[in-house]
């Protein structure tokens, strides 16, 4: 355990270091949420209705713009193959930097989001949804992205790559989460789509990083 | 025990398996071509026009056997890919990758046939329905398993990792197949079904059977015949690929090069 937060702490200490890294993608998100507007046109009805899926469509293509990151430093440097070695489990390292993966990019979009709410006119109520929906919903988004990030790891191309394979492994996450707003917002409630999240999250926790350092160990081969 | 074991992983070998998929793609494809012309002859020329639809329904004599055989290659490619990595075998990774290109032909077909469909019974070329999305990322998957094991230049590593890619498809087909059933559904509801038995006219359900078995039949041969090529670029340079008939009466092109 102490391996697990000594990785989350060091992690979080190198993207401290670097933190252009960190504010791109989270600029990314507010650049993206500012452009539809301006594609849709200013009608307050219109984005109002577009408004959740708009913001889970960018949280999803900002958090995985980092994605690339995750593993390739480390791959870089040798400081996976060491992590790979040692008596430690990987799939618990792997987990603590999935979990510094969102701290990193997936809380500040949390953060940022009913921010961005405001602009789209989004009630307070909806906005409570909004964040609680990215809140559960951006942990899954990471999990899911590590496995992917661990297959294109080194490969020609990786990050367009990536996209290509991730990008439909978001669908339920994308579905459930900006469907959570809109049935707040159509008065059904948001409990049934966010307690689905909840379980897919979960899942993902069980699932993703012992299939993610499988991968890791292919390309570390 | 160990004999046992032995005779069943005979065939895991490329080049047990190589002489045996050469041996049987023919056939495969015979019966492929034989049912095909059935089904079509049955769908085509004897089925009835339906009542509803006219003689624009009988595109489902090819889109729906071609939205199953999607599926069931994708299901297949998980297949390989446990087997591939538990089992460490190298065919398990040649066979997933023959077969990734005509899955996403079928899903390719599923979702411009359905489209050639929609268009005069709904209106449109496309709707945002539960069935089309869930088979358009189907096909996004396929494209997604192909690309990663294209990108990698180590055959070894792309099948594995391409494997991993499958299961994790393999495992959110279902997921996302819910979850966009719950977003929105238009799709007319299937006309096949395991309980309730079928709701549609005998001779149609028998053509659509066929048809499925001929595309069915297809994927096979050409799985087998793909794999062929696959075996042979890899271990290209194996005393018993030289030794092959069809490699060894070849001009021998690499001699200009060594």
């Amino acid at each position: 355990m102490s391996a697990f937060v000594a990785i989350v702490r060091r992690d979080l200490v190198l993207a401290l270091r670097r933190k252009n890294e960190v504010i791109t993608s989270v600029f990314f998100f507010v650049v993206v949420a500012a452009l539809f507007p301006l594609g849709i046109g200013p009608e307050m009805n219109t984005l109002r209705l577009v408004a959740p899926g708009i913001l889970w469509v960018g949280a999803l293509l900002a958090s995985m713009l980092s994605l690339g990151r995750m593993f390739a430093a480390d791959h870089a440097d040798g400081t996976l193959e060491q992590m790979a070695l040692s008596p430690t489990s990987l799939p618990l390292l792997v987990a603590a930097k999935i979990l510094a993966h969102w701290l990193l990019s997936g809380l500040p979009l949390v953060l940022l989001a009913p921010i961005l709410g405001l602009q789209f006119d989004l009630s307070a109520d909806a906005l409570w949804v909004l964040t609680l929906s990215l809140l559960i919903g951006t942990p899954l988004l990471s999990l899911i992205g590590a496995i992917g990030a661990a297959l294109t790891l080194g490969v020609r191309g990786g990050d367009v790559l990536l996209s290509l394979l991730v990008l439909p492994l978001y669908v339920p996450a994308l579905v459930f989460g900006a469907g959570a707003v809109q049935a707040q917002i159509s008065g059904l409630g948001a409990s049934a789509h966010l307690s689905i999240l909840v379980a897919m999250a979960l899942v993902a926790a069980v699932f993703s990083p012992w299939a993610s350092s499988a991968a890791l160990r292919i390309a570390l081969e | 025990m160990n004999n046992k074991i032995g005779h069943w992983f005979y065939f895991a070998s490329p080049q047990n398996f190589y002489p045996l998929a050469g041996r049987m793609w023919p056939w495969f494809a015979a019966l492929a071509t034989a049912l095909g012309l059935a089904g079509l002859w049955l769908g085509m020329l004897v089925a009835p026009a339906d009542f509803q639809q006219g003689e624009g329904y009988r595109i489902i004599f090819v889109h729906v056997p071609a939205s199953w055989m999607s599926m069931v290659i994708y299901l297949a490619m998980a297949f390989w890919a446990v087997l591939g990595l538990t089992f460490n075998t190298r065919l398990s990774g040649m066979m997933g990758r023959a077969l990734a290109p005509t899955g996403a032909m079928f899903a390719f077909l599923s979702l411009w046939t359905g489209a050639l469909w929609g268009k005069p019974m709904w209106g449109a070329w496309w709707v945002w329905d539960a069935r089309l999305t869930s088979e358009l990322i189907l096909f996004f998957l396929y494209l997604g398993y192909i690309a990663l094991t294209s990108a990698i230049d180590d055959p070894r590593r792309a099948d594995k990792a391409g494997g991993i890619l499958a299961l994790v498809g393999a495992l959110n087909v279902p997921v996302i197949y819910f979850s966009v059933k719950w977003w929105n559904t238009l799709h007319q509801g299937a006309s096949v079904s395991l309980t309730k038995g079928s709701s549609m006219a005998q001779t149609m359900l028998w053509a659509m059977l066929l048809m499925g078995l001929a595309f069915w039949m297809y994927s096979i041969a050409v799985a087998f015949y793909r794999v062929r090529s696959i075996i042979l670029e890899r271990e290209r340079h194996t005393l018993w690929v030289a030794q092959l008939p069809e490699v060894a009466q070849a001009p021998a092109t690499e001699e200009k090069w060594s």
